[in-house]
């Protein structure tokens, strides 16, 4: 286990470190201290380390992620592993807004409450959130999958495209183009694969399913009341 | 049979046939027009300045002797590896999916050979570009389509789009006829959707925003890489003191000529500023941060030859950039198709309907017969040969004004033909010392 102090090093120093990584890497498992709520920690990863950071971290940390394992071991800022490509992004705390936006691939947990637009933009990442998300969440969603164990806020899924959207809990309101679909034996397979590498207890048929109406997906003078 | 006379019939300068026929159009679609290009009303323009040129009270350089630079570095501010091209001429962000795959390969060959920069755009960075050209920008988009950080490692610069001249404040458009599945997949949208990104970045709001996000962009490429900040030309004065402020190392400013793949008729024609207007603000806020050639300014918008290259350099910009001439240099519009322009309803010169991907000339277009007619290579020399000429162009009018670098001049070698030019260049109008705004009037 190697160890960095981000008081000592700085953000430069923990992120030129692990970025010199080569991919084959021998020393795969890091403890960044003293975290701070620092932004920019451990953006753009390219080799499969095991990261733990030990506090609370600002803005887009393990943004564009690829192959790493990042556990954060506190609450997270704006745009948790934003565009993240693969590997898996774990917050132990909360997340704030954005967590996700726009990610490629790659597991994002957040056991404690999401903010607003979590998802946003998703384009093939899956994001797992123990408790609840903000408004606005999905948002123009692509790909992936989003999986909320508590509730949802206001406008989820508004202009959605082919995302899928798992809620447990209550819905303020759905976006526009957003609708609940019927959950179907694949859809229930996604869900136990994700709450499984999540570590969730709760039940795969306790959750409702939500999706694209596809009512948007070409300009219609007729739909213009939607936006 | 009445002999009274009677006045002609008298068409309307409100109403005008152009007018008329957009209020049938929505009348019988329900849909607002959409079109691509930048504005095509007439603007105050770089036509409406001149240059002094010398005399006695300033002597001129020997035209084909003596030497006039060319070159600009991009990037000095903060990042380890600037850009240095030849020419203050750059090819502007235009996106694979807007434009072929032929016409993306041929921007980089006709920029490596006049050695200068060329853009990607919505969509992200295809190999052919990257393939093809020696100094390549990366534009970071809201939508992200496309983007990933290996593609981000192998750009030599990074542009973040905030908007663009011809509608600052919209988002992109690419309609479903030209969302191929090529184009499909590298945004990972279903084929055939018309998709409209995003106008504002998903993960960031604000000035204080943009600069942690600069800074994670710096860090994931080892704070090599010149970071550009591209603006619309909305308030330039602010916009551009707050891309500094942000961390910028380049700021991109495009006016209301600036070209775009498409969006809406009335957002062109209605949203943003003249190139010219924004010039001076732009150059003003630099100044006022100490920042005036330290952050490079790079201007688009109605770039046409070295005349309005060199006009933007004395008013203070570093480098401008160039998308609807280059697409023209390539074959757009070109009169050869007049034939096929007609079957369209429209003739060469005017085709707009880019969001079609009908293009004859084969570069707004993701047909497979269509983009075949465009040969990269040859459309690449093409583009070399307009960019040589405008460079050529402005040697001579820098060289007439005594400099001996584009880079030397400077206001003082302008005049303005119309009040309003001179208002927006803050320069004298012609035969006066009388700058608007200035006082003394």
């Amino acid at each position: 286990m190697n160890e960095l102090d981000l008081h000592e090093v700085g953000v430069r120093g923990i992120n030129s470190q692990l970025l010199s990584l080569p991919k084959n890497t021998n020393e795969k498992h890091w403890v960044i201290h003293n975290p701070k709520g620092q932004h920019s920690i451990a953006v753009g990863l390219d080799a499969p380390l095991q990261i733990d950071i030990r506090g609370h971290v600002g803005f887009y940390c393990g943004g564009m992620n690829s192959h790493a394992e990042l556990t954060i071991h506190g609450h997270a800022g704006v745009g948790t592993a934003e565009n993240m490509m693969s590997g898996v992004v774990w917050v132990k705390g909360n997340s704030s807004e954005s967590a996700g936006a726009t990610g490629n691939g790659g597991l994002l947990v957040i056991e404690g409450d999401a903010s607003s637009r979590c998802g946003i933009s998703m384009k093939g990442i899956d994001i797992v959130v123990g408790g609840s998300v903000g408004h606005m969440s999905a948002f123009m969603a692509q790909r992936g999958n989003l999986i909320v164990c508590g509730d949802a806020g206001d406008a989820l899924g508004d202009s959605i495209y082919e995302a899928r959207l798992y809620v447990k809990g209550k819905v303020a309101s759905l976006g526009a183009d957003c609708i609940e679909k019927e959950m179907q034996a694949e859809h229930l397979a996604d869900l136990e694969r994700l709450l499984k590498a999540a570590n969730r207890k709760e039940k795969p048929s306790d959750f409702r399913r939500y999706g694209s109406a596809r009512k948007l997906y070409n300009f219609s003078v007729d739909h213009a009341d939607a936006y | 049979m009445d002999k009274t006379p009677r006045t002609l019939p008298r068409k309307s300068a409100t109403f005008d046939d152009y007018t008329l026929s957009e209020i049938r159009r929505a009348a019988s679609t329900g849909i607002y027009d959409i079109r691509g290009g930048g504005a095509k009303r007439r603007l105050p323009h770089f036509d409406d300045l001149l240059f002094l040129g010398a005399s006695i009270s300033r002597y001129p350089l020997e035209g084909y002797r003596e030497k006039c630079g060319t070159n600009v570095v991009l990037g000095t501010r903060f990042a380890t590896k600037p850009i240095e091209l030849k020419i203050p001429i750059t090819i502007a962000g235009m996106s694979f999916g807007s434009l072929s795959a032929q016409a993306k390969e041929a921007l980089g060959r006709g920029a490596t050979i006049a050695g200068t920069s060329t853009t990607t755009g919505d969509g992200g960075m295809t190999p052919e570009e990257r393939g093809q050209s020696k100094t390549l920008v990366y534009q970071y988009l809201p939508s992200r389509y496309g983007m990933n950080p290996e593609d981000l490692r192998k750009a030599d610069a990074i542009e973040i789009v905030i908007g663009q001249g011809a509608k600052p404040g919209g988002g992109g458009m690419l309609l479903g006829q030209k969302i191929s599945d090529r184009v499909a997949a590298m945004r990972c949208l279903p084929k055939g959707i018309d998709q409209r990104s995003a106008c504002r970045h998903p993960d960031w709001t604000g000035p204080d925003d943009l600069e942690i996000k600069i800074n994670e962009l710096r860090e994931i490429t080892n704070w090599e890489k010149p970071i550009y900040v591209k603006i619309g030309g909305a308030r330039p004065y602010y916009d551009v003191a707050l891309a500094v402020k942000s961390g910028a190392d380049v700021v991109v400013l495009d006016g209301m000529q600036g070209g775009t793949a498409a969006t809406q008729e009335v957002f062109i024609e209605h949203v943003g500023q003249p190139t010219l207007a924004c010039i001076r603000p732009a150059v003003r806020a630099l100044q006022e941060l100490n920042m005036h050639r330290k952050v490079q300014l790079i201007v688009s918008g109605g770039i046409r030859n070295g005349a309005d290259v060199a006009k933007a350099l004395a008013l203070g910009v570093d480098a401008v950039s160039i998308g609807t001439a280059a697409l023209v240099a390539l074959g757009d519009n070109d009169p050869h198709y007049e034939t096929e322009y007609n079957e369209l309803g429209t003739t060469a010169g005017s085709y707009d309907d880019w969001h079609e991907g009908r293009d004859p000339a084969g570069i707004t277009t993701q047909d497979p017969e269509l983009t075949k007619r465009l040969d990269p290579v040859k459309a690449g020399r093409r583009l070399s040969n307009y960019l040589k000429v405008m460079t050529l162009e402005a040697q001579t009018i820098a060289r007439a004004n005594g400099k001996s670098h584009v880079h030397n001049l400077e206001p003082e070698d302008l005049c303005a033909l119309t009040v309003e030019a001179a208002a927006m260049a803050q320069v004298p109008l012609a035969g006066t010392d009388w700058i608007p705004g200035r006082g003394g009037y």
